[in-house]
Order: structure tokens, then sequence, then C-alpha cells
């Protein structure tokens, strides 16, 4: 059975699982028709015509884990960020870990969707929320809607700002089979209110996972979010994540995406600006290597005056990895005084790599700043020639090269042992050992 | 210390260098002047191991070594220091970090540990006041945004650093005003000993009056057409480069 009947054919016993009363579960019987209609997305469609799933499947995906395992904090204890104070909402094997997390209901809300799909004290926040921004025509968003169960649940009322960042982490320990995970996140913030999270999927099995995750964020008037996506899970797993932000007027969101680690990695990442005065950014640092692949799709789309976008993904691939950007921005007509800047910089350090980058820019107004710029390259060698002659080593004159070119990224990282932290695991993937962080 | 034989290098197939021929013992300061294109930055990156350029006859010795195949950072561990025309940013790496590692990477090369951090921190004081850096300016990412000046300025900070046994000026003093070349011309001269040598790359007279040398050497389409004393940069200066040309078209 391929995939996507395996899926379909689970839906019923996922039914089993859920509250089919409540009045989301309509939401998911309309998904799951959606699904089985559109089927996994094909090489044909323009959107994946750079990242094949058929590889994936055609894997024996497990879609309900049957053991419920636990996991010691030592051993994963490298995967947090243990070095600050933080909130955590920790998933293994799609289910919620009370011993590793650590949530909250004092005076903001950070726990998890399984309890606001079903307690009533969640209603109302659910029904003004819940799948209002994620696309009902992608098919493997609505995928996700279908089985839309756990996930993280952040509610930051009007003024509010939690007293230290949230991380969630979604682990997968897999080891009877095959493990394919979908995770469902939803996070508000209200007005003025403030929040940073931080998130990561780590397989800690040499099974191949499959995570399809969609998250929604809405910011409400002058919220302002910082969000981080560490990409570093193990080379026998694949992340489809879909993320759809909602912004009102004088909101800032920030998303910056790191993607190091996996096997296929597709980001589609949204904004959808509803209001004036929007800051929305969108940073990436890409370093890959062995057979792996990224895929990052970005949509901003501004629909009324006044706004600001800012993107920039800088992407090092050695070896045979190979990559995507598509960074699709739409200025509406009355959406004048837009700036929007979008860049996309590439280095190959291996002339078996290979990346296709492609700005689309849909201006419908005329009073607007808008600028692009994807650029593919290697290493200067004049830069290289001077490191080197003041004593640096090739290897590591070509560390601090790359390094470079990821720093503007890097820079707005607001959370100094985040920063570090990336630091680290950009120096593994280089392999050198430089003597200070950047 | 430096003995260059009849060398010739170019790049892409075209020769820039038609047979260089020069010496240079401890303690001597070097001018190689020349008009524009006669290869005297090519000639500097040749010696410093630019790997672009091929070098199809001749060779460079190095306190009797052959540097042949040496890469340019195993040219920097011997102590070959090349201050740069046009010096490189490289944006997120502070000028301390930056010189800690350059240090840092030698010392491994010769076996070496580590520099202490006290001791690190004293000589990039003290070397920091000897060029009339303000220390703010470690602080920022090398190079970005800094004038010609304060780049110049920042590659004879890296020489003091360094302290190199054969340091190659190339065209230190393009691009500065007055005040900045007194500054870079007075860090190269307290730098100068009987133990190390300076070869200054410059089209123009007026550096060496601050920079003084024993000896200057004119480039004309890659060979050296004309050597003596400092009274040679000023019959340059009056002279002008059409002097040379006419003498070596004879």
């Amino acid at each position: 059975m391929d995939l996507k009947d395996k899926l379909v054919s689970s839906f019923m016993a996922f039914e089993n699982n859920v509250d089919v009363e409540h009045p989301v579960h309509d939401i998911r019987t309309e998904a799951i028709k959606n699904f089985e209609e559109k089927g996994f997305p094909s090489k044909k469609q323009e959107a994946w015509k750079y990242t094949s799933l058929k590889g994936l499947q055609k894997v024996e995906f497990s879609i309900f884990p049957k053991k419920v395992n636990a996991l010691d904090y030592k051993e994963v204890k490298k995967f947090f960020l243990h070095e600050i104070d933080t909130y955590k909402i920790v998933f293994i094997d799609g289910n919620y870990s009370s011993f590793l997390s650590e949530t909250t209901h004092d005076g903001v809300d950070i726990c998890l969707m399984s309890a606001a799909l079903t307690k009533p004290m969640y209603k109302q926040v659910i029904d003004v929320y819940f799948n209002k921004i994620a696309s009902k025509d992608e098919s493997l968003t609505t995928l996700n809607t279908a089985f839309s169960r756990e996930g993280a649940f952040i509610y930051i009322p009007k003024n509010k700002m939690p007293k230290k960042p949230v991380e969630i982490l979604h682990f997968s320990t897999g080891n009877e089979a095959s493990l394919m995970l979908q995770p469902r996140n939803l996070i508000v913030a209200e007005e003025n209110a403030e929040l940073q999270v931080i998130e990561r999927h780590q397989s800690l099995t040499s099974n191949e996972v499959l995570t399809n995750a969609v998250t929604e964020i809405f910011a409400a008037e002058n919220a302002i979010i910082d969000y981080y996506k560490v990409q570093n899970d193990a080379k026998t797993a694949s992340l489809i994540d879909n993320t759809y932000i909602n912004q009102k007027s004088k909101s800032m969101v920030k998303v910056h995406t790191f993607s190091f680690g996996g096997k296929l990695t597709r980001n589609n990442l949204n904004f959808y600006q509803n209001g004036e005065h929007i800051d929305s950014t969108m940073k990436g640092v890409t370093i890959l290597g062995d057979k792996q692949h990224v895929d990052h799709h970005t949509l901003v789309h501004h629909i009324e005056p006044n706004c600001e976008s800012h993107q920039d993904y800088k992407g090092i691939y050695g070896e045979n990895s190979t990559g995507v950007f598509n960074g699709k921005i739409i200025v509406d007509k009355i959406a004048q005084k837009t700036n929007a800047f979008q860049q996309n910089n590439n280095i190959l350090i291996s002339d078996k790599a290979s990346i296709n980058t492609k700005p689309q820019l849909e201006i419908f107004a005329d009073d607007v700043k808008c600028s692009h710029g994807c650029t593919i390259g290697q290493l200067d060698e004049d830069a290289l020639f001077y490191l080197q002659s003041r004593g640096i080593p090739n290897k590591e004159a070509r560390a601090l090269l790359m390094y470079a070119f990821a720093n503007n990224v890097l820079e707005s990282v607001r959370i100094p042992e985040l920063k570090s932290r990336i630091n680290k695991i950009i120096a593994e993937k280089l392999g050198v050992r430089l003597g200070f962080d950047l | 210390m430096l003995k260059i034989n009849n060398l010739h290098a170019g790049v892409d197939g075209n020769e820039i260098l038609k047979g260089i021929d020069l010496e240079v013992n401890a303690g001597e300061v070097h001018a190689i002047m020349g008009p524009n294109g006669s290869g005297k930055s090519t000639l500097a990156a040749v010696i410093a191991g630019k790997e672009e350029f091929e070098v199809t006859e001749g060779n460079v010795l190095l306190n009797g070594e052959d540097l042949e195949d040496a890469a340019p950072e195993e040219r920097a561990h011997k102590g070959i220091f090349l201050s740069f025309q046009y010096p490189v940013e490289i944006p997120g790496v502070s000028v301390t970090n930056f010189m800690k590692t350059a240090i840092n990477e030698t010392r491994k090369a010769k076996g070496l540990e580590d520099m202490p951090a006290n001791e690190m921190l004293k000589l990039i004081r003290e070397k920091s006041e000897l060029l009339e850096i303000d220390r703010k300016f470690l602080s920022r990412s090398l190079n970005e945004g800094f004038s010609g000046g304060e780049k110049k300025r920042n590659e004879i900070f890296q020489m003091a650093m360094l302290e190199p046994q054969l340091a190659i000026l190339d065209e230190t003093d393009s691009g500065l005003d007055i005040d900045a070349l007194r500054i870079v011309a007075n860090g190269v001269n307290k730098l100068k000993s009987k133990n190390n040598a300076v070869i200054v790359i410059t089209h123009y007279q007026r550096l060496l009056e601050y920079i003084v040398p024993d000896f200057v050497h004119v480039l004309h389409e890659g060979k050296i057409v004309k050597s003596g004393d400092k009274e040679l940069a000023h019959e340059l200066e009056d002279k002008g480069y059409d002097w040379i040309k006419q003498e070596a078209a004879v």
C-alpha cells in the first residue's frame, strides 16, 4: 500500500482516539477528503519541481507509534538550550512528555494542542484561530490538518510576555519502525504581547522519520514574535515544515531558520500582512553536505500600505548536496509604500553540489521599493589568500569566510546562548575549531 | 635573507615577471617603484605565494630555502608578511579575533601552544598604542567600513602583531593622507630592526621620505631595469617614469 492510501485508511483508526463530537473534527473530515483528492505533490507542480517526495512515499512509515517511549533527560540534554531557563513543550514520538516538559498557565498559556482541542476553556481561542490561515489547498497542510491532535499551544494574552523563551522539541525514538509524525502548533500573541520560541526536531534513531508539521502563528497589533527553527536532525530524518503567519498592524515577526541536518527538508514559510506598519523578517543559514537536500519556499503577502519585509537566506552547499530557494513577494495594488527586500546568496564548495534559486515578485502597486538578489558563487579567492597570508591554514580560512558569509543572519539572533549553540553546530559542520564565537 | 633568481611568473599564460633578480639582507629596506602594470603587485603576490600565479622559471629563496610550492600560510609561518594594497573585508570576525587566530595558527605550526590570554591582551595593547589605534576599533569587524587610512593602519598593526622577518608593503601609501601616512610610516620604522627586512612597493616617492630605503629598484615591464640608492627615487620624481621607459628602450 503506498503512503497516501495508508494515510487515508488510517484516518478511521485515528478517529477512535479523538473526540469526533468536537467542532474541530468537521475540519479534519473536510481535510482528509481534500488530501485524498490531491495526494502527495509531484514534481509536475511548479512548487515541487526540484524536490521529489517519491522516495519518501515508498517507505513503510508507521503512522501511529505502537509504544509510548520515555527518554532520560541525560540522553537528550544536549538538544535543549540548557544554558538558560526556558519553558519546554516536549514530545516523544508525537506524544507529550510531561517529564521533560515545563508548561505554564501563569498569566500565559504554554501548553498542549491536545488540551486546547478538547478543553472548553480554550474553545474560544480555537474557534477564532485554529486552521484560519493554514492553507486548505496545499495537500500536505491538509494532511496535517486531518490528523491534527497534538503539538504546541501557546497563547499570550494582551500586554503579556512569558518570563522566559519557549522551547518546542519533537523527539522520535522509533526503534521498531520508521515513523511519520504530524505535529500541529498554534501560537497566538495578542496586542502588545511578546514571545520567543525555539523549535527543534530530533530523531534519535537510525530508522527513517518523516515529520509533516504545520504551525499557525498570529501576531496581533504591536505584538513581537521571535521564532527560531533549529534544523539539525539526523541524516535519516525528513521534515516538511508548513508555517503560516498572520500579522496585524505594527507587529513584528522574525523567523530564523538554521538548516544543517536532515535528509530532505522543505520549509514553506508564509507571511500575511493584514495591517499597516508591519515588519516581517525571514532569515536563514543552510549548510549542507553529503546527499542532503533543503528547499526554502517563502511567501510574503503585502496586503496594505506602509509595511516592510526582509528576507536574507545564506546557503553553503558542499559534497553532493542540493538546495532550492523560491522567494515569492506579492504586493497588492493598495499596498503603497511597501519596502520588500529579498536576498539569497549561495556558495558552492563542491562541483557536485547544486542549487536552484528563484525570486518571484508580483507587484501590483506603483509606489514601492522592492529588491531581490539571488547569487551563486564560490568562496572569494582573494579573501582566502588574505587569510592564508596571515598564517591561517586553508581549511580554517575557508571556515572563517563561510562564517563571515553567514554572519548577518547570525547577528540578528537575540538569544546569546542560542547564537553560541548555532556557532558550535556550524563549527562542527565545517570541521574546524576556531577558538572564538562569532 | 631573500634571494630571487631570474624569476619568471604569470597568470593564465600571460607572463608578467620576466626575469627578476633581487637580494634582500636582514636590516635592509628596499623600495620597488615603477609605472602601472610593471608587475610590482605581482612580485609581492608571488613572494607571498598567491596560488593564482604560476612560476615558470627561476626561484625565490628565503634564508636559503626554496619557497617553491609552499602555500601562503606556510610562507607566513616562515616569516613573510604582505601588507595588502586592497585589504579584504571579513564581516563578523573582529580585528582581535582575527589576530588571535593568525597568531595561534602560526604558533601551532611551530608546535607551540596557544598564546595565553593575558599575554595576548598585553601584546594587543602595546601594538595598538604603537599605531595610535583606538581600542574600540579592535572589536569592529575586520576592515568592514574602514576608511582607506584605517585599513592600511590595520595592516601595519597586523604586521606589528605577527613580527615577520620579511615584510612586503604593497602600495601602503595609496589612499592615505599626510597624517595617516606619518602614523603608518612611524609604525613601520619602529618595527624595523637589524634582524628583519622590509620591501616597500610604491608608486610615489613621498612615502620614501618617511620610510627611508637603503636600495631603490625600478620595475618596468616585469624586469628590474635600474637600481640605486634613495637618490634614485628623487631622480624618478623629477624625471618621471618616461625617463626609465626611454632608457629601457635603448
